[in-house]
C-alpha cells in the first residue's frame, strides 16, 4: 500500500463525507448554495469531516507510539487505563467546577490520564511476566479498576447520564463550537513525529537506547505526554473510539514494519481513513438516523482485531 | 584505556562486584573469565553506565563515565548486551542506521550511510540488508547487532558473552571479526566469555573474576595455566598446546 493511495481514498472519502446526512447537499450545488446548506456545511459537516479525521489518525499514531515505548503490540489507549483515567478526570473536573469549560475539563482529564498512564508503566516495570497478552490483561484489568472507581462516584453525585456520554464515540452531536479542541492534536503530532526515531530505539530497551547516547526515561516519558495529551482531547470532543489505536498500528506494522519515521504517516492515514469510513457506514446503514461510531468501528475493529491474534499465532508456531 | 578504581555494586544487601580495580588496555582484546555470578556482567554494564556503580570511579580516556554526556559517551563507547529482544520488526539495514544516532540524532547524512554500508559489509550482510530482524537466525541477528556497533564507530567496543546461541562455525565466525576490529581498525574490545579455549585463542589481555572480586589478570600466557583455571573454576584442567594455542580440555 502507498501512501499516495492511502491519501488519494481519504480525499475522495472526504469529499464524500460532506454530502452524507439528513439535509440534502449535493456536490452540484457547491455553487449555487442556498444560506441553510452553507450553514449546515460549516457548522455541522466540516466540523464533523475535521474532528473525524483528526481523532481518527490521533488515536492510532498514540497506539504506535504506546506499542513502540511498551515493546507490546497490543497496548493501546484503550487498554492501559489511559481513556478510563481520563474519564475519570472528567468526572473530577464535573464535581469540583461545577460548570467546567471544556479546557478545564481537558486539562484535568490530561492530568489524570497522564498518572494513569504512567502506573500503568509502573506495574509494567514490576511484573515479570511481560508476556504479548498478559501485559494488555493488565492494562485491561487495572482500566477497570479506573473505571468501576468513576461509576462509583458517578452515581453518588448522580452523573451517570452526563458520564455514559464520554463512555461511546459519537460524532453526531459535533458541531462548530464543540470540537475546536481537537487541533490542539496537530502540534502533538507534529511533536511525535519530530521524536519518531527516539520512540523507535526506546522501542529496542533501555540497554539499547543508553548504548546510544539516548535518555531512555524522558523519551519514554514525552510519550508518555503526548499520549495522554491526545486521548484526553479525543475523549472530550468525540468520546471513547474502542480498538482504534489498536489495529491500525498492528495493520500497518505488517506491511511496513516498526521503523516509526516511516510508518507514523502510514499510521495516521490509514487511522483517519478507517474511522472516516466506519461513519460513513455508520451514516448510511439505517439512514435517516444513525449509529454511533463506537459501535461500527467496534464491530469492524473486533473483527480485525480477532484475525491480528489467529494470525499473530500461526506465525509464532 | 579504561580504568575502574575501586569500584562497588550493591544489589539490595549482596556485594555483587566489591573493590575491583581494573584497566582495560588500549587497542587489544580483553576477556573477561569467570564462573556464574561472578559479576562480569555487572562490571562491564557499570563501564558502559547501563548501570551506575555504587562507589568507585570508572573512567574512559580519562572521562569519567558517571558525569559525561550521554551522547558524548555514545561516540566513545558501545555496549551489547546478551540478551537483545528486539521485537520490533525493523530491517537490518533500519537497525544499523540506529548505529549513527550519536552523531546525526536520527537524520543520516551522506557521511553516515558510508559507514552505515561499511559496517554491513564488514559483517557480510549485504544480502540480508532488506531482510526484517525477526526473519533472521540467531547467528544472523548476532552480526546485524554487531554491525550496529561497528557503524556507531566506537573506540571502545564491550560486549556481553557475544557468543550465546551461535553454533561453532558463528561463533568462530564472531571471534575473528573481533580480532580485525582490533587489528585493522585499532579498536578496542571487551568481552565477558564463557568459553575458556575462545578467550585462550583470541584475546591479548584476560581478567578473571570470582565472588565479585578480581581473581587473577594478566596475558594468555600468565593464566591459561592448570593452577590458575583451578583457583577460579574450581575444575581441574588439563592445558594441552595445539598449533600454538592453549587449548584446555575439562570434558572429562
Amino acid at each position: 500500500m502507498k501512501k499516495r493511495y492511502l491519501a488519494s481514498a481519504l480525499f475522495l472519502f472526504s469529499i464524500g463525507s460532506l454530502f452524507i446526512g439528513v439535509s440534502a447537499i449535493s456536490p452540484m450545488d457547491l455553487f449555487s448554495l442556498t444560506d441553510d446548506q452553507l450553514h449546515i456545511l460549516l457548522a455541522s459537516r466540516i466540523p464533523r469531516l475535521v474532528s473525524i479525521l483528526l481523532a481518527g489518525a490521533s488515536i492510532s499514531v498514540c497506539g504506535l507510539i504506546m506499542q513502540q515505548l511498551t515493546r507490546n503490540k497490543f497496548v493501546s489507549p484503550t487498554t492501559a487505563g489511559t481513556m478510563d483515567s481520563a474519564r475519570l478526570g472528567v468526572l473530577v473536573s464535573l464535581m469540583v467546577f461545577t460548570s467546567a469549560s471544556p479546557l478545564q475539563k481537558m486539562s484535568i482529564a490530561f492530568l489524570f490520564a497522564l498518572l494513569g498512564t504512567f502506573i500503568f508503566m509502573k506495574i509494567l516495570d514490576r511484573i515479570k511476566f511481560k508476556d504479548v497478552i498478559f501485559v494488555p490483561l493488565v492494562g485491561l484489568m487495572f482500566g477497570n479498576i479506573i473505571s468501576s472507581i468513576t461509576t462509583f462516584f458517578a452515581y453518588k453525585e448522580d452523573l451517570i447520564q452526563n458520564m455514559s456520554s464520554w463512555m461511546q464515540g459519537d460524532f453526531s452531536l459535533i458541531m462548530a463550537g464543540r470540537y475546536e479542541l481537537m487541533y490542539l492534536s496537530i502540534p502533538v503530532m507534529v511533536l511525535a513525529y519530530l521524536f519518531a526515531n527516539k520512540f523507535t530505539i526506546a522501542g529496542m530497551g533501555e540497554d539499547f537506547s543508553t548504548s546510544l547516547g539516548l535518555n531512555y526515561r524522558t523519551v519514554v516519558n514525552i510519550g508518555l505526554v503526548i499520549v495522554a495529551f491526545v486521548a484526553s482531547s479525543v475523549l472530550l470532543t468525540v468520546g471513547m473510539i474502542p480498538f482504534l489505536g489498536l489495529i491500525i498500528p498492528n495493520i500497518v506494522s505488517i506491511y511496513q514494519g516498526d521503523h516509526l519515521k516511516n510508518n507514523l504517516p502510514h499510521t495516521a492515514l490509514l487511522g483517519a481513513l478507517f474511522v472516516l469510513v466506519c461513519d460513513i457506514i455508520g451514516r448510511v446503514v439505517i439512514y435517516p438516523y444513525e449509529l454511533p461510531i463506537s459501535l461500527t468501528v467496534g464491530v469492524i475493529g473486533s473483527g480485525i482485531f480477532a484475525y491480528l491474534l489467529i494470525r499473530r499465532k500461526t506465525h509464532e508456531a | 584505556m579504561v580504568v575502574a578504581k575501586n569500584v562497588f555494586k550493591f544489589f539490595g544487601k549482596k556485594k555483587v562486584v566489591e573493590d575491583v580495580s581494573i584497566t582495560i588496555p588500549k587497542g587489544k582484546i580483553t576477556s573477561l573469565i569467570g564462573p556464574n555470578g561472578a559479576g562480569k556482567s555487572t562490571l562491564l554494564s557499570m563501564v558502559s553506565r547501563l548501570l551506575t556503580s555504587d562507589g568507585g570511579e570508572i573512567t574512559i580516556d580519562e572521562l569519567d563515565v558517571a558525569k559525561c554526556r550521554g551522547n558524548d559517551l555514545a561516540k566513545k563507547v558501545s555496549i551489547l548486551k546478551q540478551a537483545n529482544n528486539v521485537t520490533l520488526k525493523l530491517t537490518v539495514r533500519e537497525l544499523v542506521s540506529f548505529g549513527r544516532f550519536p552523531y546525526s540524532q536520527g537524520k543520516l547524512t551522506k557521511e553516515d550511510h558510508t559507514y552505515v554500508d561499511e559496517a554491513i559489509r564488514y559483517m557480510e550482510l549485504e544480502e540480508l540488508e532488506n531482510s526484517y530482524l525477526n526473519e533472521l537466525s540467531g547467528g544472523q541477528k548476532q552480526r546485524a547487532y554487531l554491525a550496529m556497533v561497528i557503524a556507531q564507530d566506537t573506540e571502545y567496543i564491550l560486549l556481553d558473552e557475544p557468543l550465546n546461541n551461535l553454533d561453532m562455525k558463528h561463533a568462530v565466525q564472531m571471534m575473528k571479526v573481533l580480532r580485525k576490529l582490533v587489528d585493522e581498525l585499532g579498536k578496542t574490545v571487551a568481552i565477558v566469555i564463557h568459553d575458556i579455549n575462545f578467550a585462550s585463542c583470541y584475546s591479548d589481555y584476560i581478567i578473571a573474576m570470582k565472588d565479585g572480586k578480581v581473581a587473577k589478570e594478566g596475558t594468555v600466557h600468565d593464566m591459561i595455566r592448570p593452577c590458575v583455571l583451578k583457583e577460579i573454576y574450581d575444575l581441574d584442567m588439563n592445558i594441552e598446546d595445539v598449533n600454538n594455542n592453549k587449548i584446555c580440555v575439562y570434558y572429562a
